[in-house]
């Protein structure tokens, strides 16, 4: 470790010389930290190298460290199966269009919000952020979609995830740090409310807006709970549902693995014949790999949305 | 800014504010108010009006039939849970799994926080941000996949069983899913993998907001690194660490049912069985929705009595609320 650094980060003994003590807890520390970083990293490994590597090697458990016998058909046959397609637009429409109206929800009202002349601002205010503390239960919730039409419905995944108590209160305290010139000076041209909200205040708040975004499309993504309450019909299944169910059903996984293997079998066709657990880790790879390529892009959001909430919390 | 002291004729916000009528100024009001109301009935239906289906908790609710032709049976449900022996037995059981899930969560709250503090010795800068990096990741994805990972490596013909019996060291696989030994602490030890990165990133923000005249202090008084942890960076990183103590405090009955659905399973039932996902087996699976509702009717009671609890010990200890 060169001196120079030793100043720079902070919280650091200026004894160049360390004691022994420090030494040994330096190498346990770095050795904890790469033990846990690689616990948390090597199972989703484990998945990708697994899913393209010959199934008859996997299943016998050989695909440890690297992958052998590298084909793509596994992901090639795992569309094929009944409802993945269906599962999977299901998830990426919900992803999207409940980020979106996410997004342009909690901008708007975080922005209406912060308008001192609305009528009885601050009760409205208090009357959507106190939703937070309470939750009337899961089977209210469930007869309540019932009365409203909503189970098996696509919109039980977007509507109630629409208003965001805590994403408004994110917004509002955003608008509130930034000068309020430039939106005086649109009202002095004229602007109507409309008109500064989108001229004015949403271009303002990308950045905040961008961490909403991307918690509410994670969310989405990962929501598995609502699929399981709401829906009985396996159109609007969730790719998390899917996934759950083909780890749990063993039954209903033979039998896809049947109906896409069709006819005769050879040992060399062995090696990409689909088994349940090649469709698993398949079915896996699928639902996690959104998640690993953004996740590392927009990590700083994530911390950000982390600190801001903890802030307000 | 200056331009209220002017008066303005043609704008119109500045006529509404600033010198138009009382009527102009009304309407403005209104009209800002309108526009949320699409939301506030987004919020009422979805937050507010489902309150009303605590009235099947004083039902005897069969769902096909509907709710005006079921009878009404008072507080029968609530009088059951604690009078039917084999239904007060079960609840306690799920009470005691509930408390003790709650309670290895606030146990191991300061795990975080020493995270934290092991993470930020690590002087190189690239070093800490891959490890950041790598830990938090498993933080965003969801309990399904969890499942899956914990199926792929644990199950009797995942990784590690297989791996243990190439190299002879079992004869039999373990079984690490289905059964019922630790559950407690295979449960704690699967919220630790997926939160304890996360959980870090606070106080290591934290300690990075830390004054470092306090160090430099601390180190003219000939502390060393240990030492410098213990009486600068633990007590500076000790407001952070309350406030998230008494957060799980108020959740204390509130474990969520995702982890614990998805790790389920005939075995480990008696153990793993918390109140969300009680009042999910109850309700969904056994189809007893009245007695679920009632359940549930008096977990959120107790959670919201709770929260202002610990409010009102966050506003005696700190003088700040936490909600």
């Amino acid at each position: 470790m060169s001196d120079s650094m030793a100043i720079e980060s902070k919280g650091v003994s200026p004894l160049l010389q360390r004691t022994k003590g420090e030494k040994v807890f330096n190498v346990f520390n770095i050795a904890f930290f790469i033990l846990f970083a690689f616990i948390c990293v090597y199972p989703f490994y484990y998945l990708i190298i697994n899913s393209i590597s010959d199934n008859t090697l996997s299943a016998a458990g050989k695909i440890t460290v690297l992958p052998k016998g590298v084909h793509w058909s596994n992901y090639v046959e795992v569309f094929k199966l009944e409802g993945l397609g269906t599962a999977a637009m299901v998830s990426l429409g919900r992803t999207v269009i409940g980020a979106t109206l996410t997004v342009l929800a909690s901008a708007f009202l975080g922005f209406l919000f912060t308008q001192q002349g609305m009528w009885h601002r601050k009760f409205w205010y208090r009357f959507i952020i106190v939703t937070m503390y309470f939750n009337a239960g899961l089977i209210p919730m469930f007869i309540t979609m019932k009365n409203l039409g909503l189970t098996n419905n696509f919109w039980v995944y977007i509507l109630p995830a629409i208003v965001q108590p805590f994403n408004i209160i994110l917004v509002k305290t955003y608008i509130e740090s930034i000068p309020s010139s430039l939106q005086e000076a649109a009202e002095v041209d004229g602007a109507g409310t409309l008109t500064v909200f989108f001229k004015i205040v949403l271009p303002m708040c990308t950045p905040i807006l961008a961490t909403v975004a991307i918690f509410s499309a994670v969310g989405q993504w990962n929501s598995f709970q609502d699929t399981l309450i709401y829906m009985t019909d396996s159109k609007l299944y969730s790719l998390q549902y899917l996934l759950y169910q083909y780890i749990n059903q063993a039954s209903s996984l033979a039998s896809a693995v049947k109906a896409s293997a069709g006819g005769a079998l050879n040992m060399a066709a062995l090696a990409t014949q689909q088994t349940p657990s090649s469709i698993r880790m398949t079915v896996s790879v699928i639902v996690v790999l959104p998640i690993l390529f953004i996740y590392p892009l927009f990590q700083r959001y994530f911390v950000k949305g982390m600190m801001l909430g903890a802030v307000k919390g | 800014m200056s331009t209220g002291d002017i008066p303005l004729k043609v704008t119109r916000r500045g006529k509404t504010k600033r010198q138009g009528g009382i009527s102009g100024r009304k309407k403005h009001s209104i009209n800002l108010f309108l526009l949320t109301i699409p939301f506030l009935i987004l919020v009422i239906l979805f937050s507010y009006y489902p309150l009303l289906g605590w009235v099947y908790a004083f039902y005897d609710y069969q769902p096909p039939i509907p709710l005006s032709e079921s009878q009404f049976v008072g507080f029968q449900w609530f009088k059951m849970i604690v009078q039917n022996p084999a239904q007060l037995h079960t609840v306690g059981q799920v009470l005691v799994n509930t408390f003790v899930m709650s309670g290895l969560g606030i146990l191991t709250s300061f795990f975080p926080l020493f995270f934290a503090i092991g993470l930020n010795e690590i002087r190189n800068k690239h070093f800490k941000n891959v490890i950041q990096t790598l830990t938090t990741l498993p933080n965003f994805i969801s309990w399904v996949l969890v499942y899956a990972v914990a199926f792929a490596m644990f199950s009797s013909t995942g990784m590690v069983n297989q791996l243990l019996q190439n190299i002879h060291l079992i004869s039999q696989p373990i079984h690490f899913l289905d059964s019922d030994s630790g559950t407690y602490f295979k449960m704690l030890l699967w919220s630790l993998w997926k939160g304890l990165g996360w959980g870090s990133i606070l106080y290591l923000a934290g300690i990075s907001g830390i004054d470092p005249e306090l160090y430099e202090a601390a180190q003219v008084d000939g502390a060393n690194r240990f030492q410098q942890i213990i009486h600068v960076t633990v007590p500076q990183l000790m407001p952070t660490y309350l406030v998230m103590l008494m957060l799980s405090v108020s959740n204390f009955l509130n474990n969520g049912m995702d982890q614990y659905f998805v790790f389920q399973n005939a075995f480990n039932l008696k153990h793993i069985q918390v109140l969300d996902l009680y009042v999910y087996n109850v309700g969904m699976g056994q189809n007893s929705l009245s007695l679920a509702t009632a359940i549930s009717m008096l977990k959120s009671l107790v959670s919201v009595v709770l929260l202002f609890l610990v409010n009102w010990a966050s506003k005696r200890t700190r003088g700040e609320s936490i909600i």
